[in-house]
């Protein structure tokens, strides 16, 4: 990874992206200041050993406009955006938080929809919530409404321990489905941007998905959900984890069609854009095609594909192979993403 | 998908790329269109070509080269009571002494992302007490659609909409980089949507006066590769010509509606490049006829385009494709899209910016 100053004076976007910037804020600043180690703090879920087993605990604020966007809602995001959490550290789901900071002048029906919407997720993802708390700010302190949620989740006895510092040179990458579709949805939702068929969010509970496809391939090394920063971000993270490189050939990346025009129109590149019920897998590339039909056979992971592999070559950088048979490398996002101009 | 897949095809690229080997010689090929830089970079395409054939990054990208004084006075209109900037995406995230478009957007929704020069009208429509300013950048490709815009306001008499012009030509720009003894350029691959509005004939001077094969190219990588095929067949037949590759959408003649449009909304003056600085009638002011839609006529010139680009950077030297972006001492080092030291590295169509996100050069 190339290391680059970039300043800290001020909170920018930039730090919120999921890029590098938030991995730079992460390393720099509040990991430092928490005293908290590295290895144990970069983990979707921390992990911890109970009396009655191995805890998964996690916790994610909610930021979305509009609050509301085809096929989801930031109340579906907030459940299942940590439940999905939990699930990749191999954690069944079991009771979530939710906290709500509103601003002043928000119409109550909305409030209500929302709610309405984290009830039905949460029965959906077969997890409670059992605590909560609200405040209200004063207009513009907040932008409507942020939502955070924490959870904590079981893991089973024979769940392997799931780092990116177990994948080796020659394990299989798989995406359990097509990307970018809840980055499309939100992005033409905000932007009023009018195309059809209308791409939804694909926002989704992953936990079932995961015990499905660990059961048949116990070799799992890793699992993320490539949410900010997409499975650019999140194939960068494999890469830096685990120290090897990853080869991803651009022909198998499921990308819907009309994802894909969107991003051909705007110039913006699918690999960058958010998921919120997909899964990214490093697996045993013995057990790959086992993993493979494990995914496909549940409704969440039915276009689910191998993407690529790991590498002794070019540790810690992710290469594509194009379309045309070229190579590139595939960096960290930097930044938001804004449209180009023609 | 249509018109894409079919420019990507691997088992396309091989024939191209032997029947490229056969003819190549040194020759040194600029392109002026950030959408090519970007599409070469992607795919790699220097990989593909043989050494002596080397793709030379110009000033094609519109973002970059709009001077920071241009984008500091749209973030001062922007903080005016009563008024709205409305801009392209990828100028948003351009520093200026006066901070980002961005910024303000997310700050107080002073500043709104649109995806063309009517959603910027349409926006001073929907908000009739609310002065829309249109902060409109672009080579040709996009001045006709502003033009046509300040048409309609002027027909329908819209008063709280105005355009602040950072309109830019391609051919003025051509000249004055043919004119520098420090750009060595044998051929040219002419940009792809620029040429739709513009045609063939603007670029005679390139083969006519200074020797140079011109084709008019497409974006996806098939289409580059040919027109790299194109340029040295010219060269071995000892031929310079203006050629179009990317027929599916560019006329010879161009579009003179447009260009009519140009004509009358704008006029040209001698701009300031970031970068290049000043060159001859290659910028594009709202016309008198048109000076009540005049951003700069309603709330004054941009007071100062003083650079703000870091000590060392050299964008000045990539723009005018004296040396490739990994030959400047920031980048990658202190200069990334995190954190750009020039313009090269701020937009994604930027020659600098390309080379870092597809990891060109960079492992230093």
């Amino acid at each position: 990874m190339r290391d680059a100053a970039i300043p800290m004076t001020t909170v920018t976007l930039a730090h919120g992206a999921g890029g590098r910037a938030s991995d730079d804020l992460l390393r720099r600043v509040i990991l430092p200041a928490l005293g908290t180690s590295t290895e144990r703090a970069l983990c979707d879920s921390a992990v911890f050993d109970s009396p009655g087993g191995r805890i998964a605990f996690t916790t994610d604020g909610f930021t979305v406009t509009p609050l509301f966007f085809p096929g989801s809602s930031i109340g579906r995001l907030a459940v299942f955006g940590t439940v999905n959490d939990l699930a990749m550290a191999g954690a069944i789901p079991h009771a979530l938080s939710l906290a709500m900071v509103a601003e002043e002048g928000l119409a109550m029906n909305v409030m209500r929809r929302v709610l309405e919407d984290v009830g039905a997720a949460s029965a959906e993802a077969g997890v409670r919530i059992v605590t909560g708390d609200t405040k209200v700010v004063g207009r513009g302190a907040v932008d409507k409404l942020f939502l955070t949620t924490s959870g904590i989740g079981v893991i089973g006895p024979g769940t392997p321990p799931l780092s990116p510092e177990r994948a080796r040179p020659g394990d299989a990458i798989l995406v359990s489905g097509t990307v970018g579709d809840h980055g499309v949805a939100v992005l033409a939702a905000r932007e009023n941007l009018s195309f059809s068929p209308t791409v939804e969010s694909d926002c989704a509970p992953l936990a079932d998905l995961v015990q499905r496809l660990l059961a048949a391939a116990p070799g799992t090394r890793c699992l993320r959900d490539p949410t900010r920063g997409g499975i650019a971000a999140t194939l960068n993270e494999f890469a830096h984890g685990s120290r090897a490189g990853i080869e991803v050939d651009e022909d198998t990346i499921p990308i819907r069609r009309p994802v894909r025009a969107l991003c051909e129109i705007l110039g913006l590149d699918p690999l960058y854009l958010a998921n919120e019920g997909k899964l990214v897998a490093v697996v045993d590339a013995l057990q790959a095609d086992a993993a493979l039909a494990a995914l496909r056979c549940h409704p969440q992971g039915a276009e689910a594909c191998i993407l690529g592999r790991m590498t002794a070559d070019h540790p810690g950088t992710v290469v594509i192979r194009t379309e045309l048979g070229t190579h590139r490398i595939v960096e960290y996002p930097t930044g938001e993403l804004l449209p180009r101009i023609c | 998908m249509k018109y894409l897949t079919e420019f990507r095809q691997a088992s396309l690229r091989d024939g191209l790329v032997q029947a490229i080997s056969a003819v190549a010689r040194p020759v040194r090929i600029m392109e002026v269109c950030g959408g090519h830089t970007h599409a070469i970079c992607k795919y790699g395409l220097a990989s593909l070509l043989p050494p002596e054939v080397r793709l030379i990054h110009g000033p094609g990208c519109p973002v970059c080269i709009v001077p920071p004084g241009t984008v500091a006075h749209a973030v001062e209109l922007a903080q005016r009571p009563g008024t709205i900037v409305a801009c392209f995406g990828d100028i948003m995230r351009v520093p200026s002494p006066r901070g980002t478009l961005l910024s303000l957007a997310r700050r107080d929704g002073r500043v709104r992302m649109v995806y063309s020069a009517m959603d910027a009208l349409n926006l001073a429509r929907e908000n009739p007490g609310i002065h829309v300013v249109f902060l409109a950048i672009g080579f040709e490709t996009t001045a006709p659609s502003t033009a046509v815009v300040l048409r309609r306001t002027r027909t329908q008499a819209i008063p709280n909409f105005s355009v602040l012009s950072a309109h830019y030509l391609v051919p003025p720009a051509l000249r004055a980089l043919m004119a520098d003894p420090a750009t060595q350029v044998d051929a040219f691959i002419a940009p792809g949507h620029v040429s739709t509005i513009i045609g063939l004939d603007a670029y005679r001077f390139l083969a006519d006066e200074k020797g140079c094969p011109v084709v008019a190219t497409g974006f996806e990588p098939l289409d580059i590769l040919h027109a790299v095929l194109m340029i040295l067949t010219q060269l071995d037949r000892n031929e310079t010509a203006v050629e179009n590759q990317y027929r599916r959408a560019v006329r010879v003649g161009g579009n003179p509606a447009a260009r009519d449009a140009m004509a009358e909304v704008f006029t040209p003056f001698d701009a300031e490049w970031r970068g290049l600085g000043v060159i001859a009638q290659s910028g594009l002011a709202v016309a008198q006829a048109y000076a009540q839609w005049d951003a700069v006529a309603l709330y004054g010139a941009v007071e100062s385009n003083e650079t703000t680009d870091g000590a060392g950077c050299r964008c000045g030297d990539v723009l005018r494709g004296i040396i490739s972006p990994d030959a400047c001492g920031l980048f990658a080092v202190r200069c990334t899209p995190d954190n750009p030291c020039g313009p090269c590295m701020v937009s994604t169509e930027g020659a600098c910016a390309a080379y870092y996100r597809y990891g060109l050069g960079s492992r230093k």
